[in-house]
């Protein structure tokens, strides 16, 4: 057992400032946690709502309706290709509120810390959370830290929350696709699972796959031109793209078909997927987003996608069809139908 | 991909199609025997498309619906004790045994790992030698040669706390067996490509000529397996029924010596319980009693456990092709992808799980036409 920190004995002259790692006292709400605020939140998360340290901050915002989202995000490793478990905290939430056409206004951030977590490892977390707040311009307010004891908690886990201001114009909702909706996918897909996958310890094959984690509302915004003609957004996460499409389908009550040929999915993570027995299809993303749009505004999506860098290849998957309903077909490359259903549980490599 | 792309042109696939509906005079029946070869036909919708012209029986040649409740019974217990790391391919992780499954078992405590070779567990056990590592050996001949080379190595690196719990299959009896029941209506094999790579085909050649049915090495790409097709239906509508190779990029007739070498040095042929299907006799492989020390059963003493299967399901019917998925009265009411009782309800291409995709679309799609 550990011996837990007694704030009291906190004022002996321990030289607790010299500590590397995380340890339980940085959650006893004493000298240690206000240090861990100051010295690796605050510089790093630097807005004036933030710096009054109230209990709670007090944000503006327009009248009209709000957006919510909350994520918490425990993914191992902490550290991967292409991001951290901070980069994505960020990316995860505010894409799920630019998914609903809102424009994110604020952040919340809470940490579990396990003890024993080495605080530089804290530090480039906490840097990419930053930094990734900062591109989308959007100051995280509020946050909290608890420290667990070693073995409680794998390293750090992250909760966030987005608020977002709908816009009344640009409303996309996973019950608003319609028969001859075009679908579209703005990029490469499954990278972000076979690069988490790659990095993963006894998982020895060397991979350059690196996740796709990125904020998806300047994506979001080429397309608010269109109105009320965008259906649905969705950004394909955990059970990859076919569940989105099954979530989708269910929602609106109707049927999806996806073209086999048409999804765009890098050769390097092809070849992964190949090797380990995974079909891309149900592998994560984290910086590709799903658009049915109307069948008239499909081009004009299109185009507006592929004006910024995120969509570059962007391109049309499949339709929304009156037959089938509720059921996701894929149409694979001879003409055979292939039903692409949710997954009972977590995808599993296959022997044969 | 070199020696990929080509094998799934959809351009040489579709004109294996339209050969194999040119040639045929009556529909015939082929078995696939391979799980991998399932999986390309599902997902390719391959059946489909030569509805009419051949019917495809999906084979007993998924290691994971095989594998007797007994074993995964076993391995449960095993996986359960305290000290021990058990490792296994990944979709074992979901058959179910007779109370639970791998990944329950790993939610109430147990160190449960999937690893993507054996030889992975056995530096596993190097690296935790306070723990008993188990690596799950399931499989045709196609992994045998791993699963040998992780228990040679075991014994050469003298790594005691290293274990492996058998569950091998071989395919010619299991294709012997199916032909031998009286009410077998398979007409011709595709043979596993990767087993023959290791096993060579020989062994095939007598069963050829006994039987009167015509054997296709076949690979596990689409257009690999059309050409198997459209070689089987050749040979059938010519009345010729011999072994043949369709999978000459990687199948010599002899195999691979010193992969069945050393799979014959570690292995002996046994009597083996098969799912569903019940004993087929010198259908399995066993440990040597050389390497008796290298087997998880004797180590962790589980192997008199004995299992009766769930009288309702049907899965050995469906697997040697006696019923069709739908035909089993548990079908989509007892067993379900999400409760499934046997295991070709489990892989999301076993044949149970693959017709009850396709149930639900059908269903729905007539339903649309009513409304």
């Amino acid at each position: 057992m550990k011996k837990k920190v007694n704030p009291v004995a906190l004022s002996c002259p321990v030289p607790l400032e010299a500590t590397d790692r995380v340890q339980l006292g940085h959650g006893s709400g004493g000298k240690l946690s206000a240090q861990l605020v100051s010295r690796h939140f605050l510089p790093y998360f630097e807005n004036a709502a933030l710096a009054q340290l109230g209990d709670a901050s007090v944000v503006a915002i327009e009248s009209g309706e709000l957006a919510v989202s909350t994520d918490t995000f425990v993914v191992h490793p902490i550290e991967f290709p292409g991001g951290n478990i901070g980069s994505l905290s960020v990316h995860g939430t505010l894409n799920d509120v630019a998914m609903m056409g809102a424009r994110a206004v604020c952040l919340t951030a809470g940490f579990v810390l396990e003890e024993g977590l080495p605080l530089v490892v804290l530090d480039r977390v906490i840097a990419a959370m930053a930094s990734a707040a900062h591109e989308a311009g959007v100051p995280i307010v509020a946050g909290d830290t608890k420290v667990v004891e070693r073995g409680k908690a794998d390293g750090v886990y992250i909760n966030t929350t987005g608020l977002g201001a709908m816009d009344a114009g640009f409303r996309p909702a996973p019950a608003r696709a319609q028969a001859g909706d075009a679908i579209l996918v703005s990029g490469p897909i499954a990278r972000h699972g076979m690069a988490i996958m790659a990095a993963r310890e006894g998982l020895s094959f060397e991979s350059a796959i690196t996740s796709d984690s990125a904020c998806l509302a300047p994506l979001v915004d080429t397309l608010r031109p269109l109105g009320m003609d965008v259906h649905v957004l969705r950004d394909p996460t955990r059970g990859g793209v076919a569940s989105a499409l099954n979530e989708i389908a269910v929602a609106s009550g109707v049927g999806v078909e996806i073209i086999d040929g048409a999804l765009p999915v890098p050769s390097d993570v092809h070849a992964a997927c190949e090797l380990l027995g995974l079909d891309p299809l149900y592998v994560a993303n984290e910086g590709v987003l799903v658009a049915f749009v109307a069948a008239s505004q499909a081009e004009a999506a299109l185009r507006a996608l592929r004006s910024h860098p995120l969509g570059a290849e962007a391109t049309r998957i499949g339709n929304v069809v009156a037959a089938h309903a509720r059921i996701v077909a894929l149409r694979t490359a001879l003409g055979g139908t292939r039903v692409v259903d949710l997954l009972p549980g977590d995808q599993l490599p296959r022997i044969c | 991909m070199k020696y990929l792309a080509e094998y799934r042109d959809t351009d040489i696939a579709r004109t294996l199609i339209a050969r194999i509906k040119a040639r045929v005079t009556r529909r015939w029946t082929l078995m696939e025997v391979c799980g991998g070869q399932t999986h390309t036909i599902v997902r390719q919708g391959l059946d489909e498309l030569l509805e009419g012209a051949v019917e495809m029986i999906h084979g007993p040649g998924c290691p994971v619906c095989v594998t007797p409740l007994e074993q995964i019974d076993k391995a449960l217990a095993i996986a359960a004790r305290p000290n021990v790391i058990f490792t296994s391919f990944g979709d074992m992780l979901r058959v179910p045994g007779s109370e639970c499954d791998l990944q329950q078992v790993r939610a109430r405590g147990g160190d449960v790992k999937v690893v993507y070779s054996p030889l992975d567990a056995l530096a596993l056990a190097q690296r935790h030698p306070e723990k008993e590592v188990v690596f799950f050996a399931v499989g045709f001949e196609t992994t045998a040669p791993a699963n040998a080379m992780s228990v040679w190595r075991a014994r050469e690196l003298g790594v005691s706390n290293f274990s492996v719990l058998v569950s091998h299959v071989t395919v010619p009896p299991a294709i012997t067996a199916i032909l031998e029941a009286p009410d077998n209506r398979v007409q011709g094999f595709l043979a596993a490509g990767h087993v023959c790579a290791v096993m060579g085909y020989t062994e095939y050649e007598p069963i050829a000529a006994k039987y009167k049915v015509p054997i296709i090495v076949t690979g596990f790409e689409p257009v690999d397996i059309l050409e198997g097709m459209a070689m089987a239906v050749n040979q059938l509508e010519e009345g010729r029924h011999e072994v043949e190779n369709q999978y000459v990029r990687s199948v010599r007739r002899t195999g691979t010596e010193p992969a069945r070498a050393l799979v014959a040095q570690v292995f002996e042929l046994a009597n083996r319980q098969w799912r569903g299907i019940g004993e087929i006799p010198m259908s399995g492989l066993r440990l040597r009693d050389e390497f008796a020390a290298y087997d998880a059963e004797r180590k962790f003493g589980v192997g008199g456990l004995k299992v009766t299967e769930p009288e309702a399901c049907k899965a050995g019917a469906v697997l040697t092709g006696r019923i069709k998925p739908p035909q089993c009265p548990a079908f989509g009411t007892l067993c379900t992808p999400e409760r499934p009782l046997g295991a070709p309800m489990v892989s999301t291409e076993g044949a149970c799980s693959a017709y009850y995709n396709l149930a639900k679309y059908r269903t729905s799609e007539s339903a649309e036409a009513a409304s």
